[in-house]
């Protein structure tokens, strides 16, 4: 059964530096990277490659010893440049030197109706293979599926609510049949139904207007209407020992594309965003690219912090560095490294708050107003004592401070019982956000996830 | 400001891990955080923008709302003077008696917990909190204008070691800071926080034909007679009009006898969302309905009181809006919050009413339903559990 969902509980937040929907000229990056870190259940990478072996995009790069049959694969064809070691020699990143024309790991191509007849250890075997496997994400605890289980059911959230976040229905014009067939190809996997969540805002995109094969969810409200996990916890809540899967329509397309064209095709358009950013637009590239092309000469400032992803859920990376597996967006922000006189009881309206404490007005502007805001922590950690706030921005039957103070606690029974098998650390998020105390909640979270599932 | 940021730089080193001072960081840091927000940034990974909010602004936030319930306490405290010696005093001087009877106890109550505390945060190594600010000027509003300091001094070292310190700080105590102050005193030294100690008078005399009675003792005392229905009249008679206790021109604490300045420091609280109005509501719901149950019952005077009396009597307003808010001690979950609220003016009105020994119903409410809120929380915690358990099983 389809569902209407509307959420009244949460926080958008409106940041300066909007992508423009145009795709900015800029030359290819000259590296690509895959990261193991990337994917959070690997824990012993074994590398198929070394440095100076030719790969093909879609050529095997490694795999996680304990579940040796899902390939982590090379997004461009080139020549391995480098593979960079941290302690105890942990695999942080494989570098590829990318080719001028991109070549690509041929598999077989199949026709819609040849698509719909295949079963589904065969589709299997080849998205293990090349390399799209990766993109289905198992519910608890977010990590790559294990190809093993059948999940009660699948979702695909088509939109992406985050502050600045790249509009969906842009990185992925045009791309109805691919999605189509991606979402084919995944509805063998599951014992229920593929529930596609759709934005009830505005108009539906084209490419996610006529889908079949799926439950079309319709879905209203502020962030975190567009996570995944909020979708799930109402429309289909993981209980304890179920298991859900989740994909991208990134994840989607690149799926059916494989089984399309049978090629493993690591293009995306990723959207460069930011008060940082002269130009905030759109650019193609690959799974892993470089970012420091897109913002050469594109710069307002020359102290930012860039961030693969957005600015609740990202990752400092630097100015060279490399954009994250599953991301779409680089952020440039200022970097908040200066001290404030009297800055905590200056009066504001210019800093974004949800709180209304004396001298904080920014609840004055309105929703329209575009915030420049900067990587300052804003206060000093304290223990909690504001209590409500976390479930104002939280629109899901959970009750987060209890929830975080368990894990600290580490009270595995309550962990459990509270909802964590629920979520993941980006559904906290705004948690994090807005505590008063300066907890850092998602890495509470992810902390708890690792103990739950490794307990 | 940069000259302040450099002499601040400067001595960072000396309370920094292997200074001189080392073991002083956190009153260093106190001052530092204090003069200027930190130049700490967002880890790499988690969230990179964080809300403008901080404890500090947060705790200044209440202090502001209790400064009418301040101001007009000061000058309550002259006007009761005057009225009760029979001077006619202007304005200027009833105010000048007030601050000169209320400063000190601001100040002793401040300096004293706030030594306290840094006492604390130097031997147990954690930050000073800012939780005092709000503490601080709670207990001097909850005190009789003829408090001795050195009882001010006492309680408030009390109340910060035994109910916030002995728990682990702010965020972690059980019971209200402020109220604990009071209840000590109460306990520990009783003739000198109840009975005639409402009115200062300095060097004064009261004139004849001053009672010094508070509307409580008044209700109080009716509990024994026959029920004549008359304790509306009998207020109307003592200077405590229903109009007289909803402006607060009548003796009692300092800052708790306004009805009308806990109302905008309630404002103040709401609008900035600083503190729960479910829980305000709640409490005067509970108080209501309490004494609609009374006058149903009718055996005494006091019970016949009508119900919207036990509003303006006493510290229910005082201590609706400022105590029982208390984000840390009160019930934590919003469902909790009502039943939390509820429970402490239903308590309030049955402590004033069975209990003239302790007339004053709302501290031990409050003190009471702190103790209790965890198990309210409990259950409400339990019940989101079972929803979860009960959705896996069907």
């Amino acid at each position: 059964m389809s569902k209407t969902i509307k959420l009244t509980k949460g926080l958008d937040i409106n940041m300066a530096g909007k992508a423009e929907r145009k795709i900015g000229e800029s030359a290819q990056p000259e590296t690509f990277v895959i990261k193991p870190t990337d994917f959070l259940a690997i824990t012993r990478p074994k590398l198929l490659v070394k440095e100076g072996d030719n790969v093909k995009a879609g050529t095997p790069l490694f795999y996680d010893k304990f579940s040796p049959d899902i390939m982590y694969v090379a997004p461009v064809s080139g020549e391995i440049a480098e593979i960079i070691r941290g302690e105890k020699r942990k695999i942080l990143e494989i570098r590829v030197l990318a080719d001028k024309e991109i070549e690509n790991e041929l598999y077989d191509a199949k026709s819609i109706s040849d698509i719909s007849n295949l079963s589904r250890e065969d589709a299997q075997k080849v998205m293990l293979q090349s390399g799209v496997w990766p993109n289905i994400i198992q519910r608890p605890f977010g990590i790559v599926a294990n190809p093993e289980d059948t999940p009660k059911s699948i979702f695909v959230s088509t939109f992406d609510t985050h502050p600045l976040a790249p509009e969906y229905n842009f990185i992925f014009h045009r791309q109805e049949q691919n999605f189509q067939a991606g979402i084919d190809i995944l509805s063998k996997f599951t014992s229920g139904t593929v529930n596609v969540n759709i934005d009830n805002k505005g108009e539906v995109a084209p490419i996610f207007a006529h889908i079949s094969n799926a439950e079309v969810n319709k879905i209203s409200g502020k962030h975190p209407a567009g996570n995944v996990g909020v979708q799930i916890h109402h429309i289909d809540p993981v209980n304890k020992g179920e298991i859900v899967w989740t994909v991208n329509p990134f994840g989607v397309i690149q799926i059916g594309k494989l089984f399309l064209t049978g090629k493993y095709d690591a293009s995306k358009i990723i959207a460069v965003v930011g008060s940082e950013v002269k130009n905030p637009q759109y650019f193609r590239t690959f799974i892993g690219a470089s970012i420091s092309k897109f913002i050469e000469d594109n710069l307002n400032g020359n102290h930012s912090r860039f961030i693969s992803g957005n600015v609740l859920t990202g990752e400092r990376i630097s100015k060279d560095g490399y954009i994250g597996y599953f991301d779409h967006q680089v952020t440039v922000i200022p970097e908040g490294d200066y001290y404030e006189f009297l800055g905590w009881m200056k009066p504001t309206s210019k800093k974004l708050s949800i709180h209304r404490a004396v001298g904080l007005f920014s609840f004055l502007n309105g929703g329209g107003k575009e915030y420049v805001l900067d990587t300052n922590s804003r206060g000093e950690p304290r223990a909690f004592v504001e209590t409500g706030v976390f479930e104002s921005v939280t629109p899901m039957d959970i009750l987060p401070t209890y929830l975080v103070k368990s894990i600290m606690a580490e009270d595995y029974d309550d962990m459990e019982s509270l909802g964590l098998l629920e979520i993941i650390e980006e559904d906290l998020a705004l948690c994090e956000f807005v505590d008063v105390s300066k907890h850092d909640i998602q890495s509470i979270v992810r902390k708890g996830l690792d103990l739950l599932r490794t307990s | 400001m940069k000259f302040l940021r450099e002499i601040l730089d400067k001595q960072k080193p000396l309370f920094e891990k292997g200074g001189k001072f080392e073991k002083f960081y956190y009153l260093y840091e106190a001052q530092d955080t204090f003069m200027f927000s930190p130049n700490t940034t967002a880890n790499d990974k988690g969230v990179q923008v964080r809300d403008a909010i901080d404890l500090k602004r947060m705790m200044i936030t209440v202090v502001v709302a209790m400064l009418p319930c301040l101001f007009f306490g000061i000058w309550n405290v002259g006007q009761q003077h005057a009225a009760a010696t029979g001077q006619d005093l202007e304005l200027m001087d009833q105010i000048l008696i007030g601050l000169k009877v209320v400063l000190p106890v601001v100040i002793v109550a401040y300096v004293t917990g706030g030594l306290v505390e840094a006492v604390f945060a130097v031997i147990r190594k954690h930050p000073i909190n800012e939780g005092y600010l709000v503490s601080g000027m709670l207990i001097p509003l909850v005190m009789p204008p003829t408090i001795p300091l050195w009882q001010v001094a006492l309680a408030s070292i009390f109340a910060v070691v035994i109910a916030k310190e002995a728990f682990g700080g702010t965020g972690m105590n059980v019971l209200n800071v402020a109220l604990t102050a009071r209840a000590f005193l109460y306990f520990a030294y009783p003739t000198d926080i109840s009975g005639d100690v409402w009115t200062y008078f300095g060097d004064s005399t009261a004139t004849d034909g001053f009672s010094g009675a508070t509307a409580l003792a008044l209700g109080a005392a009716t509990t024994t007679g026959e029920s004549t229905g008359e304790l509306v009249a009998q207020f109307n008679q003592s200077g405590f009009s229903f109009m007289d206790m909803m402006l607060g021109y009548i003796p009692g604490s300092i800052g708790e006898t306004s009805t009308i300045m806990c109302m905008i420091g309630a404002l103040i609280l709401v609008g900035t969302g600083v503190g729960s109005w479910k829980i305000m509501v709640s409490v005067f719901g509970g108080a209501y309905f309490m004494g609609l149950i009374f006058n149903l019952i009718g055996a005494n005077d006091f019970m016949l009181l009508p119900p919207h009396y036990h509003w303006v009597i006493g510290g229910l307003a005082f201590g609706a809006v400022f105590m029982a808010t208390d984000p840390v001690t009160a019930a934590q979950t919003e469902k909790g919050k009502w039943i939390y609220g509820f429970l402490i003016g239903i308590l309030t009105v049955l402590i004033r009413i069975f209990n003239p020994a302790y007339p004053e119903g709302i501290m031990l409410a409050i003190l009471f339903m702190n103790v209790f809120a965890p198990l309210i929380d409990y259950n409400v915690v339990s019940a989101n559990k079972k929803r979860r358990l009960k959705r896996a099983t069907v």
